[in-house]
């Protein structure tokens, strides 16, 4: 064998024969089977990806090609994998906590009927096997397969209750959103390939494919590609779509809406370091957009009162940081914040299934409360989360959000400041959430009293594992100030991504910086303890409303593009489509009717008649043979 | 002779059949004139396969039978054509008990 990450195609493929199996069987195989088939093949994935892991952390890493993809002329596309520190950081973060949702799914799914729970799996296993090949890829174009095919999987289990039309609407706007995002990222794609002839990631990111672009062709792709990634991480002006992706089922919302699919505009850009680093204006623009995104989904999220859609915002604000980070440069800042809030927001949605689960459906916080003394195992790790979310030290949460914060102190003050306050913003709504779920008086119906109980094992042990992680997970990088060689995720990704240059701010501001903003978080904690704590349900005004409906952008979208389009689609359908392609297509055959009708005139059935044109016509031709044509 | 004489003879039988054909509406005189258009086109083809043998007798001896040839199978046809053309004709008339070709507008229908 040349190359022992030669066998890392196991990764995507047990995904794959996952999907096979039950998709194909899923009339077939029972429940239990199904669900030990659909976990064993994460797991398997996941063992090879720990066995690939520490065969990069020893030194052997690159690129693998398998055969040829595409071969047309000068495009030559081969099936490749990169194999190296990002890839497989990130082929640990989906198959390991893939596996933890992927069990926790077995039970949470458990009362669906046997062919959909099949189905449920079978998706689930696709999506896996797509975002494998979307962070294996060696190429943008497999890249891209598996982005376009983790956008479908998203479709397919947002619209997993296909029944519910409102659901299929959410799937479709999902979908769509993602395509407008999409076509830029295959225009950047094409544009790339048509400068340096090769859309391979050693290729143009070498010296030698950087120098046949021009700065203006770098800024152009690297805008583009920014573009595709607003689409599927949702970012300003894509992101509405996410908050609606909420219509799947939790584990669901876990796995793809917060832990792996929303993070691949991330790992695209931190993959294409090399370009965005080399452009000023994008390296801005994504900063801006991902902190307003972080601000305005943040301010959202203070008045939300679905469980999920709470979270949901709260994914787009921490997409946005991690947005933020990528655009002053702080790669593996980023990457590090993917990781730590993959353990964290996977932790706070399957917290918030197990809480739906035990409300029978239920998902309005308003009809919750005092939760915490029959959820106890629940309100715990939910807690923990919370905390690693708020960024309290020594959470996970807080050395990733720290480094991002001094990187943006770092590039302007201003910066800092406004991701400060989302920050604070951040503590203030999660903890809201917290206690007017868990703490005060429960505000449901009797019924739903009775039947609140803790989750089964099969939900809760997955929970503790990733409260686990939550706590633990931010020691992989521990800022430099506290021990000489903590970082050791940025020393990992050293081969991807190059050290972040700039000014180190003096130890001195380093701490300052940590202790206001720790300070600061756990004020609003203090606050959200006492405007919550005996929560009772009220009419929002003003501004509160305002927030309530999300800023009304989903009206503005509908009223500004939603309704011209309709309009548009309808004049067509109307007026062009009615008068003027059938115009055309009836008034032909009333040519033809009304000329024939003449022509009809002709036939009389007078022999003489007949033999008379027959006569004059062959005079014609006598005539232009002789006299016309020379 | 010169050929002249035989193309206007033949000109102006073929031009009698024509107006024969376009103005009679018995079907039998309709039927002589095409006949008759049938032999000026004959006339014409022995005429020129006459004066073609006699340009050419010096290199080629069969100059000009193909011509004749031709009559001759015209003529075949032209029987051919006249036994059916009669066969319809007395058809028509057991029919339709004429032979005026303007009670045959049927071809309309």
């Amino acid at each position: 064998m040349k190359n022992a990450l030669e066998l890392s195609y196991l990764v995507p493929l047990f995904p794959l024969i996952g999907f096979l199996i039950i998709g194909l069987g899923r009339r077939y195989l029972s429940k239990s089977l199904t669900g030990i088939i659909g976990n064993g093949v994460i797991l398997a994935s996941f063992l090879v990806s720990v066995w690939i892991f520490l065969q990069v952390k020893d030194g052997n890493h690159g690129t693998i090609e398998y055969f040829n993809f595409i071969s047309a002329g000068t495009l030559k596309v081969p099936f490749a994998f990169q194999i190296d520190a990002l890839s497989s950081l990130f082929l640990l973060i989906i198959t390991g906590v893939g596996f933890l949702i992927h069990v926790y799914s077995a039970s949470y799914m458990h009362h669906e009927s046997k062919e959909h729970f099949a189905r449920y799996f079978s998706y689930l296993n696709l999506f896996v096997f797509f975002m494998l090949l979307l962070v294996m890829g060696g190429n943008f174009v497999i890249l891209f397969i598996g982005w376009e095919g983790v956008g479908l999987c998203s479709y397919l289990l947002i619209g997993y209750w296909f029944k519910n039309t409102e659901y299929n609407y959410a799937a479709r706007k999902a979908f769509v959103m993602n395509r407008i995002g999409d076509l830029a990222f295959l225009i950047a794609i094409f544009w790339i390939f048509s400068k340096v002839g090769s859309t391979s990631f050693t290729e143009v990111f070498a010296a030698d494919g950087l120098q046949k672009l021009s700065s203006t062709d770098i800024t152009g792709i690297t805008l583009l590609l920014f573009v595709g990634a607003t689409g599927k991480s949702a970012q300003i002006p894509l992101y509405t779509w996410l908050p609606d992706a909420m219509a799947g089922p939790t584990p669901v919302s876990a796995l793809i809406h917060a832990a792996t699919m929303v993070t691949a505009g991330i790992y695209m850009i931190a993959r294409s370091n090399v370009l965005y680093s080399l452009s000023e204006v994008t390296s801005n623009i994504v900063a801006y957009i991902g902190l307003a995104t972080a601000l305005l989904a943040a301010t959202i999220a203070l008045k939300q009162n679905d469980i999920k859609k709470v979270l949901a915002y709260s994914t787009v604000s921490q997409l946005g940081y991690m947005f933020l980070a990528l655009g002053v440069g702080a790669y593996t800042a980023a990457v590090f914040h993917v990781m730590t809030h993959a353990f964290f927001k996977a932790l706070l949605f399957l917290g918030s299934g197990s809480v739906i689960h035990a409300m029978s459906g239920e998902q309005d916080i308003r009809n919750m409360g005092g939760l915490s003394k029959k959820l106890k195992l629940t309100f715990f790790t939910f807690f923990i989360g919370c905390i690693a979310i708020a960024g309290i030290p020594p959470f996970s949460g807080f050395f990733s959000k720290d480094a991002i914060l001094l990187s943006a102190f770092e590039k302007n003050p201003v910066l800092y400041g406004i991701a400060l306050f989302t920050a604070l913003l951040t503590a203030f709504y999660m903890f809201r959430l917290l206690f007017v779920t868990f703490t005060g008086k429960f505000r449901g119906t009797q019924k739903q009293e009775h039947h609140l109980h803790e989750s089964p094992a099969l939900m809760t042990v997955p929970l503790i594992i990733l409260a686990v992680l939550s706590i633990i997970g931010g020691f992989v990088n521990i800022p430099e100030v506290f021990t000489n060689g903590g970082e050791k995720l940025t020393e990992f990704l050293l081969p991807v991504i190059a050290k972040h240059e700039g000014h180190e701010p003096s130890d001195k501001t380093e701490y300052l910086l940590m202790g206001l903003s720790t300070g600061l978080v756990v004020l609003a904690i203090v606050f959200a303890w006492f405007k919550f704590k005996n929560y009772q349900p009220k009419e929002e005004k003003g501004f509160g409303k305002v927030l309530e409906n999300k800023w009304y952008v989903d009206e503005l979208y509908d009223k500004l593009i939603a309704n011209p389009l309709n309009r548009f689609a309808g004049f067509l359908n109307n007026i062009f489509e009615r008068y003027i392609i059938d115009g055309v297509v009836n008034g032909v055959g009333r040519a033809v009717n009304y000329g024939s009708r003449q022509l009809r005139l002709l036939q009389s059935g007078q022999v003489g008649s007949y033999v008379l044109l027959m006569v004059l016509s062959i005079l014609l031709v006598l005539l232009y043979q002789f006299f016309i044509k020379k | 002779m010169p050929i002249d004489y035989y193309i206007y003879l033949s000109v102006s039988l073929f031009c009698i059949g024509i107006v024969g054909v376009l103005t009679r509406r018995n079907a039998i005189i309709i039927f002589m004139c095409i006949e008759l258009m049938l032999n000026a086109v004959n006339l014409l083809l022995v005429a020129f396969s006459k004066m073609h043998h006699f340009k050419n007798a010096a290199v080629n001896a069969s100059a000009g039978s193909d011509g004749q040839l031709f009559v001759f199978f015209i003529m075949v046809v032209a029987a051919a054509e006249v036994s059916v053309g009669l066969a319809i004709i007395v058809m028509m008339y057991r029919n339709i008990h004429s032979v005026d070709i303007n009670f045959l507008n049927r071809l309309k229908h």
